[in-house]
């Protein structure tokens, strides 16, 4: 059976890159003694299906993966076993029966919205973010390649700051086949130091519902 | 220049952990210095009476896998009065950041200094650790040198197989432990914790230390030169300072930890390791680890399975490593692969069996773990030539070999790593072709089986005379000489279906120096390490050029301590540290290695190596087969004097 599952990547987990991450999840599977399915072949590989890879220092509160099992077992069930079998770094949402034949969760992934704490204040940070959403576009390069930064950001604004006193930002950004946006990069536009913020993902936007049967 | 100017200034784990959130996305993967992985003990700091680090100095990413550590790991954590956490060394680039950002090197658990627990417990398995234990020490603030340590310093203490030759790390390390850990650990923090109540002085601490059975207080001896050079004998400071000093051993295995720490990022044996003996009874004569790891014991496969079943359950491990020095010489090892592969069947569970024999029981052994991945078939012969192979007291036959070959690929594995060493004693070029040859031979095996599919790697390392074994008496070979016979080698291995992997000729020499050094080594390691050198495992980092100026710095010449052929009856720097095997017994072991004379496995008769005459109290404790020497019954030891060994004992000769 498929089983779509929604769980939280959190601080401990904060530099488990997307690999170990997978990796992390076949083992969870496996604590939980829940029948995990494997590839047939040479080298069987865990049948787990990550919606988006991400990126390594970010935290989320809405990961997502399709999981496949070799029997069918109440997802009340599959729930509780992966509640009680995750490690810390991995919070257990919900589980819900997907359609075996439905797409996969990157196909029907089109945007993602983060929260960005700057841990480091950008002066004259409202007008820049106006100055962004009123541009045509914004050429940048990312690993010697060119492209357009603008049509990414499907939203941004500034949210009040933190307890702790940093500014905070919210941002929609593209997240399609070809043409993903990265927080980092408007962080880089702003002019603020990529590296100085806490980057964390707040919900993964999908063309049609993905958690109904 | 590698100490930072104002020393580590952050002292709470709260400052450090502050700091960590600017440096940590700014260097390579720092999920190496986080902590927080499933199954990591976080203990309340106030409610316990002793602190450990545990520390290995080298890479999380190999730290990780030491299976020494994890066993202490779990022995602290279990007692309520202490807690273990771990600590290993930062890469370059977060060295460099904790120097600039002045944090201390920090543990993984709660991130608090290494220089507030009250002892730093070092793993030195081998010794391109050790300038990584200096630089660890100084990145926690602790003074390098264990005599400028002062009463709020923490207890320092090592232990591993290099520490089998402690000496050249003696002016570092406050007490070694010679030997195995699980039960000493307990009596260590004992005696820290009645000396710390009792507020007496550091000097204290150390004598009481060095009164357990196992523990090597360096500070109480001193080491004597003759004129020439030569190491004379060693002193003790203090009458009660034991001499020598008897390593430690555990009557029998305690139950396994199953309890593993499973990293979230990936490191070199991602999985669990149960070991399923200790010790080995084959008597390579090149072998440190079967030399020091003697008497042979073993754990039953009713609790070797349980440990498995425990440990996939705790961890979700999808891969066990079965451990041991030689494990088709695990007296019930058909019985636990058969039982093994019964209950895992179908589970996607990955059993790795290191260290096989070359017989075709082998083949069959694993054919039966194995269910679907058969990339590599891994044998040891060590040596190309059956002459050879007597002299290492590693005999097999080439056909032998060749036959397991041939099974091997028509199993269905495509390719087979083959490991030698260079630098045998009475080497000839002849030997070193034969490797080629032998290479080729088993390739050719491959092909009638498996076609063009077949392949084989060699890796040749290079010998390395280690102490406590029967060749700690032999040179090794120069610096010139490896470089010919490896040149020889590359000419020879090339072609389709051929790999070579080799040793550098540097980083072999860098080891016999470090592991055949004396008391005159520690100023030489000091300074290497002043002048950069650290990360010595790593070819990458390894600084030869600094060790050799070091070398010269001190007026020492590297080639007294690995080029010289030493004299029968020369006293080792490291005798007073006593394996329990003989020194008559290696004496005799490397005479007969000339005469190309062999020893059968010691199960079936023993030498009388020394174990059973030193242990024989625990051994009449514990009869039957969790040890594989002989019962002791008697008061008397029932093992004939090796007065006239070509009398009183059998030999396979040549």
């Amino acid at each position: 059976m498929r089983i779509r599952l929604l769980f939280a990547k959190t601080e401990a987990m904060r530099f488990t890159g997307h690999l170990d991450l997978f990796r992390a999840i076949e083992r969870m599977i496996r604590r939980s003694r829940l029948p995990l399915a494997y590839s047939q072949g040479f080298k069987p590989h865990p049948r787990i299906n990550l919606a988006s890879a991400l990126p390594l220092g970010f935290t989320s509160d809405a990961e997502m993966a399709d999981i496949w099992l070799q029997e069918e077992i109440p997802v009340e069930l599959i729930q509780r076993a992966l509640q009680d079998a995750a490690p810390p770094g991995i919070l257990i949402h919900s589980c819900f029966p997907a359609a075996p034949q439905a797409s996969s969760l990157q196909a029907d992934l089109v945007a993602c919205d983060y929260l960005v704490t700057l841990l480091e204040p950008i002066p004259n940070l409202e007008s820049k973010v106006d100055a962004i959403l009123a541009a045509s576009e914004l050429p940048r390069q990312r690993r010697n390649k060119s492209y357009d930064l603008r049509p990414l950001i499907e939203q941004l604004q500034v949210l009040s700051p933190s307890q702790a006193g940093f500014a905070r930002l919210y941002m929609r950004l593209a997240a399609r086949e070809g043409a993903t946006g990265r927080p980092e990069e408007v962080v880089a536009e702003l002019g603020g130091d990529t590296l100085a913020a806490r980057y964390h993902r707040l919900r993964l936007v999908f063309s049609s519902p993905v958690t109904s049967n | 220049m590698i100490r930072s100017e104002d020393g580590p200034t952050l002292q709470t784990p709260q400052d450090i952990s502050n700091h960590l959130e600017r440096i940590l996305p700014r260097v390579e993967k720092p999920g190496r210095y986080t902590g927080g992985e499933l199954n990591q003990i976080v203990k309340d700091w106030q409610a316990v009476k002793t602190r450990v680090a545990l520390v290995f100095p080298d890479l999380y990413d190999l730290g990780m896998s030491n299976l020494g550590l994890a066993i202490l790991y779990d022995q602290i954590n279990q007692r309520e009065d202490a807690l273990a956490e771990r600590a290993y060394s930062p890469w370059v680039d977060m060295e460099a950041a904790m120097r600039q950002a002045g944090i201390p090197l920090y543990s993984l658990e709660t991130k608090h200094p290494l220089a507030s627990f009250d002892i730093i417990g070092i793993s030195l398995p081998y010794e391109t650790l050790y300038t990584n234990t200096l630089n660890i020490l100084d990145l926690s603030g602790i003074p390098v040198f264990s005599s400028q340590r002062s009463q709020s310093d923490p207890l320092v203490i090592a232990g591993g197989h290099a520490t089998y030759n402690p000496e050249p790390m003696h002016a570092f390390i406050d007490a070694f432990v010679i030997g195995e850990g699980e039960e000493v650990i307990h009596e260590i923090i004992e005696r820290h914790q009645a000396w710390k109540a009792s507020g007496a002085e550091r000097s204290e601490l150390l004598r009481s230390l060095s009164h357990i059975w196992g523990v090597y207080v360096p500070s109480l001896y001193e080491a004597r030169y003759e004129p020439d050079g030569v190491f004379s004998h060693i002193v003790k400071l203090v009458d009660d300072a034991p001499l020598p000093v008897v390593k430690r051993i555990v009557s029998r295995l305690p139950p396994p930890p199953t309890n593993f720490i499973v990293p979230y990022i990936e490191t070199v044996h991602n999985r669990i390791p149960i070991e399923i003996m200790r010790g080995c009874t084959r008597g390579c004569r090149f072998c440190h680890a079967g030399m020091i790891t003697r008497p042979v014991r073993e754990r039953s496969v009713s609790e070797i399975i349980a440990a498995i079943e425990t440990a996939l359950e705790k961890t979700g491990y999808e891969e066990v490593g079965l451990l041991s020095l030689s494990s088709s010489d695990y007296t019930h090892i058909l019985e636990l692969v058969t039982a093994v592969s019964e209950r895992y069947a179908g589970k996607n569970l990955n059993v790795s069996l290191p260290s096989l024999r070359i017989e075709s029981f082998s083949v069959d052994l694993m054919d039966a773990l194995i269910d679907s991945r058969r990339s590599g078939f891994t044998l040891a012969p060590e040596a190309a030539t059956e002459r050879m192979r007597e002299i290492i007291n590693k005999p097999v036959s080439t056909q032998q070999l060749l036959d397991t070959a041939r099974e091997i690929y028509s199993r269905g594995w495509l390719h087979i790593k083959l490991y030698f060493m260079i630098g045998h004693p009475s080497e000839t070029v002849e030997d070193v072709q034969a490797i080629a040859d032998l290479c080729k031979a088993v390739l050719a095996e491959g092909r009638k089986v498996i076609g063009k599919r077949a392949s084989v790697t060699a890796g040749v390392s290079t010998f390395i005379p280690k102490p406590h074994t029967p060749f700690q008496w032999v040179p090794c070979d120069t610096v010139e000489q490896i470089r010919a016979k490896q040149d020889l080698l590359r000419k020879a291995l090339r072609g389709n279906g051929l790999k070579l992997n080799w040793v550098r000729p540097e980083d072999s020499l860098l080891e016999a120096w470090l592991s055949r050094g004396d008391r005159r080594l520690a100023n030489v390691i000091y300074h290497a390490w002043q002048l950069g050198a650290r990360f010595d495992a790593w070819g990458d980092q390894m600084k030869f050029d600094a060790w050799i100026q070091a070398f010269k710095e001190q007026g020492i010449d590297p080639g007294f301590y690995s080029h010289r052929e030493r004299p029968i009856d020369e006293t080792f720097p490291w005798e007073h540290i006593s394996t329990s095997v003989r020194k008559k017994f290696l004496t005799e072991d490397y005479l007969w290695s000339r005469q190309g004379k062999t020893r059968i496995d010691c199960r079936e008769r023993c030498f009388a190596c020394g174990i059973l005459p030193t242990f024989a109290e625990i051994r009449r404790a514990n009869p039957g087969e969790v040890w594989q020497c002989p019962e002791v019954k008697s008061r008397r030891i029932p093992i004939r004097d090796l007065q006239s060994p070509e009398l009183a004992l059998p030999m396979v000769e040549n």
